[in-house]
């Protein structure tokens, strides 16, 4: 079988110990939570530690709690199941758990918490491979290589966001806290990603992401479309977090659309075509078609490019249709069959 | 031969609990990685990066120096080559001078911990030339591309195939509809949950044995004699339940072989458990091919003629793959009559993980080309799929055009079965647009009719111990790869020794105390190991029967053998316990012990490749696919398959069933997603050509939650050749599903994929196509230019041939085939 590599763990207490112990040693020190990802990719040996700083046991990250103002804060070692299970988020953001539902398998999401899909390092078919592998095609620029063999003239990295939670919490407006030695700041959530393969996270080595702060919802909808080859298990290939409020009148306060999967951060798609008016199936499709523009999949996941284009068109049409109340066109299940009823 | 009534039935037909169904599923089995033993040291293969190259050299210093290691080898150490059939010894265990794909095996190491194998591995340096590559059929017949091996029959061309049965050029004239289609099928793998594991154990006086994952411990005993140097009877396999085969652990592998020689050179156990990256590169998964079908039907539907052309992609390496050449065209004529066909098929060497057999081997390729022509052909002539296929059905004692022989058929029945369960007649055709019901059949061998060897012994032995406790020991070569056949082989005893599962001791798949056994392959074990069960378990009856019915005073024929007992059917009340019984004849025999062995009936087909589809029975399939079919976005979704498989006579309904339902799911995987795809980067940059995703994540096969709904129908029709009965269900429910799949993607939109795995986007092409007045249609448009040669001319039965070829001198085909070998004796 693969091995991982040898190891130092550790298992920090309180936040400010775990803070202490990764400021000495940020550049090879990874945070553990539920090791869906890290794990993996250690034994790949495309991520690289001397030191592991398990999280599971600092109370600062744990606990979904809803707050008198209407917003709710989630520990970011709270793990997928317990956001699915969370009886207060099915009820106030069923997207948020809809995405999180889509996310992996049961197995997986009973390990899986929700600051480590956040943090989730982007992926590559020519990068999620074994060490072997890699040496077969000299390695890639993301490790060890100076090649993006996605896009072999190119300086940059395009290794996709592949976070089913993050273009839904950007998309309904949430924001992280970030804690060091230095202190902590709060920042949105699409404010923590960087549309670049390797430097992927605006948190810096030094910083833990504690806590995420969902905002109060009152007059608005989310939901998520995930597109994927299988109806478990598996990454997006495309997402789609889309978040609409609208006054009693029926007109739209507030739209926000972001897509996953198809680029090195969560994408925000402009849609301003639908602010101040009255859901059209036109209105939709524009901002659909906006979106098409906005993406630019790359030879670099499941299915052909071209394909998957043509799909954010359908998919980002499909999410503001179901927010909207306008007829379905889309007819294809947008997430899994047992995915959790919301 | 006894004259006595076979008990009816108190174990065989019904759902009897497997016999490690508790060890499995608390974890008990032990499987080959499951092993350990003290002393054992750690095996890690250092495989190719480069798909094509030169060894310049191999620099061992830096990995000798870490602690822990303890030994190497590399090819010095392993020269003689080997391979699955005695055609293609084109394998080493080791590469010698050249590798042929990413991860073709270079240097072998052992350390005390796995952790330093890995790590010694990585700091093997080895100095390669690398060479110009070969990443397709098209660029293997290339007359410009360098030859992988020297035993091919033409460049890179590994093995041309080309017979005619029958005037087929005049048949196609005589039809009122020829359809001409080019088709493709990707290649895919088997993806067993069980990495290959082994454990090689050196046991003293220079002999070695290996406890391996394989579903032929056999085939891997005789390679292991051949690059080891020793005598056969110095080397012991035992083959460990296998975590699924489904083919992929059919060929004697490198790291077996490695094992064993570290073994033998350390003196102490040597362990290795592949990865899963590994067990793709030892791949032997299906061939990608691609086809070219012509077909003549009467404007009644019936088929006047057909050729068939085909051309493999077979990787690096020989592996099975002339049998698999010769499948792609042998089953053709099994299920319908098709009354003159020809075959031309060619297998092409590229710097790939070499294909072999899986699950259907060879078949399917064909199968799903001729499927979906037929479905073309009803559409075109305005008859129902269901009716074309039931009014050319193969009558029962057949014999094809190719010199095959039909044994029993319920292929009809199972037509029939499948279209009353989906409601076929009032709905396809009727349903709204993006929904569609579609229908195809398929036909498998129960065993290949000879073995991979030119011999005249038997494909399956086995041997009964009987004693006065009352047990029953039985040992056969037969080898559980979770398909159930340990349970089939004790089920077959108990049944005609009237005792219980518990009351049998198995001994299996251990070449130095069982009988041989071919192996878990080609669907054999339940008709071959079957038949040699139920002789050896006859003959032990017989003796016993013997004894008791002295002693009684009574005719053996009044003997009964049931609820482990042995009594007066016309006085049930009179008789013994089975265990006195075999002291009875314990006592007038002396010790206790017969033995069963089975031998296929040959083959009516006398030309050279009449040995590649003959076997002792058929099964066959049927099967109807709904799908739903999104217009917008050509996504597929199945949610009922309805199939119904000839299975003879279920041994065992559950397991019938296990089966028929594993098969629906690897043919959904292989009809919509599964691809064995590689990645070639720019040849400016790079001359890497490397398998795309090898992982289970990213190597997309359907999970539990994308199966849909299976109607199962068990068609009984006990073939005289089966044991009790019965036939195989291992590969057969494979083959309906692709074809089905598609033929119902074209009743939900009207268009035509006509290449697996079917993806969203083809079908959007496809739509595209039709809305542009187009004929609807994605697929490949054209077959590869290749002189396949003068064809062996055989004529067929109707024409009153003899099953010899005509011409077979005037092309150079010297010497008599393996169908032509004088009858085994019958056994003693």
């Amino acid at each position: 079988m693969m091995r991982l590599p040898s190891l130092q763990w550790a298992a920090p207490r309180t936040l400010t110990e775990l803070t202490t112990r990764l400021a000495a040693d940020p550049a090879s020190t990874k945070l553990l939570a539920g090791g869906t990802d890290l794990i993996p990719n250690l034994k790949r040996r495309h991520q690289h530690a001397r030191q592991l700083l398990w999280i599971g046991k600092i109370s600062e990250l744990q606990g979904i709690q809803p707050e008198a103002s209407g917003e709710v804060s989630l520990g970011a070692s709270t793990t997928l199941t317990a956001i699915t299970r969370s009886d207060h988020l099915r009820r106030h953001y069923p997207g948020l758990v809809r995405a999180v539902a889509s996310i992996s398998s049961p197995v997986l999401r009973n390990m899986g918490t929700i600051g480590g899909n956040l943090c989730l390092d982007t992926r590559c078919t020519y990068y999620n491979q074994s060490e072997e592998w890699r040496r077969s095609i000299d390695y890639c620029l993301k490790e060890a290589g100076d090649t993006c063999w996605v896009a072999p003239g190119s300086p940059r990295c395009w290794a996709i966001s592949a976070s089913d939670s993050a273009p839904l919490l950007a998309a309904i407006g949430a924001k992280v806290s970030l804690h060091s030695v230095a202190g902590e700041r709060e920042i949105d959530v699409e404010k923590l990603f960087v549309d670049d393969g390797i430097q992927y996270l605006a948190k810096r080595p030094d910083e833990v992401l504690t806590r995420i702060r969902l905002p109060a919802v009152s007059h608005s909808r989310s939901t998520y479309w995930k597109l994927r080859r299988r109806h478990s298990i598996d990454f997006p290939v495309l997402g789609v977090g889309a978040m609409v409020a609208s006054d009693g009148g029926g007109r739209i306060t507030a739209a926000r659309v972001f897509l996953g999967a198809v680029a090195s951060a969560p994408l925000s798609v402009d849609t301003s075509a639908l602010l101040g008016q009255l859901p059209t199936e036109e209105l939709v499709h524009t901002v659909a078609e906006r979106a098409r523009d906005l993406a630019t999949p790359l030879d670099n996941t499941d299915f052909t490019l071209q394909w998957r284009r043509r799909m954010v068109h359908s998919y980002v049409d499909g999410a503001l249709r179901e927010l909207c109340g306008l007829p379905a066109k889309v007819v294809a299940p947008r997430e899994g069959r047992f995915a959790i009823e919301v | 031969m006894s004259e006595k009534p076979t008990p009816k039935g108190a174990m065989i037909g019904t759902s009897f609990r497997r016999v490690d169904a508790v060890a499995k599923v608390t974890g008990r089995t032990r499987f080959a990685d499951d092993l350990n033993l003290p002393r054992q040291v750690h095996m890690k293969l250092v495989r190719s990066p480069h798909p094509y190259a030169r060894i310049r050299s191999i620099d061992l210093a830096a990995a000798k120096a870490l602690p822990g290691v303890v030994g190497f080898l590399t090819g010095k150490d392993v020269p003689e080559p080997f391979g699955i059939l005695p055609v293609s010894q084109d394998e080493h265990a080791l590469c010698q001078d050249v590798v042929r794909f990413v991860g073709d095996p270079v240097v072998a190491v052992a350390a005390l911990t796995e952790d330093q194998a890995e790590e010694a591995a990585r700091l093997v340096k080895v100095d390669y030339e690398p060479l110009e590559t070969v990443g397709s059929i098209e660029e293997g017949l290339l007359p410009t591309s360098a030859p992988l091996h020297g035993h091919a029959d033409e460049g890179n061309i590994h093995k041309k195939i080309t017979m005619q049965f029958g005037d087929v050029e005049a048949g196609l004239r005589e039809a009122d509809l020829v359809l001409e289609d080019v088709m493709f099928y990707e290649g895919n793998t088997h993806l067993p949950m069980e990495q290959h594991a082994s454990l090689a154990v050196p046991e003293g006086d220079g002999r070695i044995g290996i406890w391996s994952s394989t579903q032929t411990p056999h085939y891997l005993h005789r390679a292991l004699t051949k690059v080891l140097g020793l005598p056969a009877s110095r080397i012991r396999v035992v083959a460990q339940p296998n975590g699924g085969g489904f083919g992929g652990k059919s060929d004697p592998f490198h790291h077996e072989i490695c094992a064993a020689k570290m073994a033998l050179n350390l003196r102490r156990p040597v362990k290795i458990c592949l990865t899963r990256e590994e067990v793709f590169f030892c791949h032997r998964g299906r061939h990608p091919t691609l086809m070219h079908l012509r077909t003549g039907f009467k404007k009644d539907g019936t088929i006047t003629a057909q050729h068939l052309k085909t051309m493999l992609d077979g990787g690096g390496y020989g592996s099975y793959g002339v049998a698999s050449t010769y499948y792609t065209g042998a089953l053709q004529c099994v299920t319908y009559d098709v009354p003159r066909y020809r075959f031309d098929g060619a297998r092409i060497f590229t710097n790939k993980p070499p294909c072999g057999p899986k699950r259907g081997h060879g078949t399917p390729q064909p199968r799903f080309a001729l499927e979906v022509q037929l479905d073309k052909a009803a559409v075109a002539l305005g008859i129902d799929p269901a009716e074309l296929r039931l009014k050319q059905v193969q009558p029962a004692g057949a014999i094809t055009a190719n010199w095959l022989k039909v044994g029993s058929i319920g292929l009809k029945e199972c037509i029939d079965r499948v279209v009353a369960g989906s409601a076929w007649k009032e709905r396809r055709g009727r349903l709204p647009f993006g929904h569609g019901l579609g229908i195809a059949c398929g036909a498998y061998l129960c065993g290949a009719g000879l073995p991979i060897y030119w011999n005249h012994l038997p494909h399956s032995g086995v041997q009964i111990k009987l004693d006065r406790s009352g047990g029953v020991a039985v040992f056969c070569g037969e080898t559980e790869i979770g398909q159930g056949s340990d349970s089939i082989l004790a089920a077959c005893v108990a049944e005609i020794l009237g005792i219980a599962l518990e009351d049998i001791r198995l001994c299996v798949a251990d070449t130095d105390l069982t009988p041989v056994d071919l192996g878990s392959y080609s669907s054999r074990v339940t008709l071959m190991m079957g038949n040699a069960a139920i002789q050896a378990a006859e003959r032990a009856r017989d003796l016993i029967a013997k004894a008791v019915a002295e002693e009684m005073k009574l005719p053996t024929t009044r003997l009964v053998f049931a609820d482990r007992r042995v009594f007066d059917a016309e006085n049930p009340g009179v008789g013994k316990s089975f265990a006195e019984a075999v002291q009875v004849a314990e006592a007038r025999f002396g010790t206790l012990g017969t033995t069963g062995s089975y031998t296929p009936p040959r083959s009516p087909g006398k030309y050279r490749g009449a040995g590649v589809g003959p076997s002792p029975a058929y099964s066959y399939s049927a099967a109807v696919i709904e799908v739903k079919v999104d217009p917008e976005t050509g996504i597929v979704e199945v949610p009922t398959v309805w199939i119904a498989h000839d299975i003879g006579r279920s041994l065992n309904p559950t397991l019938v069933v296990g089966q028929v339902e594993g098969s629906v799911y690897m043919g959904l995987g292989e009809a919509l997603m599964e691809e064995s795809a590689f990645r070639r980067l720019p040849k400016s940059r790079s001359r890497a050509l490397v398998h795309k995703f090898p992982s289970m994540l990213e190597y997309k096969s359907p999970t539990f939650v994308d199966m849909p709904k299976v109607v199962t129908y068990l068609v009984e029709d006990p073939d005289p050749n089966g044991p009790f009965g019965a036939k195989e269900v291992g590969q057969g429910p494979l083959l309906p599903i692709m074809p089905a799949l598609c033929n119902a993607i074209y009743d939900a939109v009207g268009v035509r994929v006509d290449q697996v795995p079917v993806q969203p986007h083809m079908i959007l092409k496809a739509l595209e196509d039709k809305r542009r007045g187009g004929v609807g249609r994605f697929g490949p448009k054209s077959f590869p230019k290749l002189d396949y040669g003068t064809p062996l001319m055989v004529p067929t039965p109707k024409e009153g041939g003899d099953g010899r070829a005509v011409n077979a001198e005037e092309i150079g085909i010297k010497g008599g085939t393996m169908t032509d070998r004088p009858a085994a004796r019958t056994s003693p």
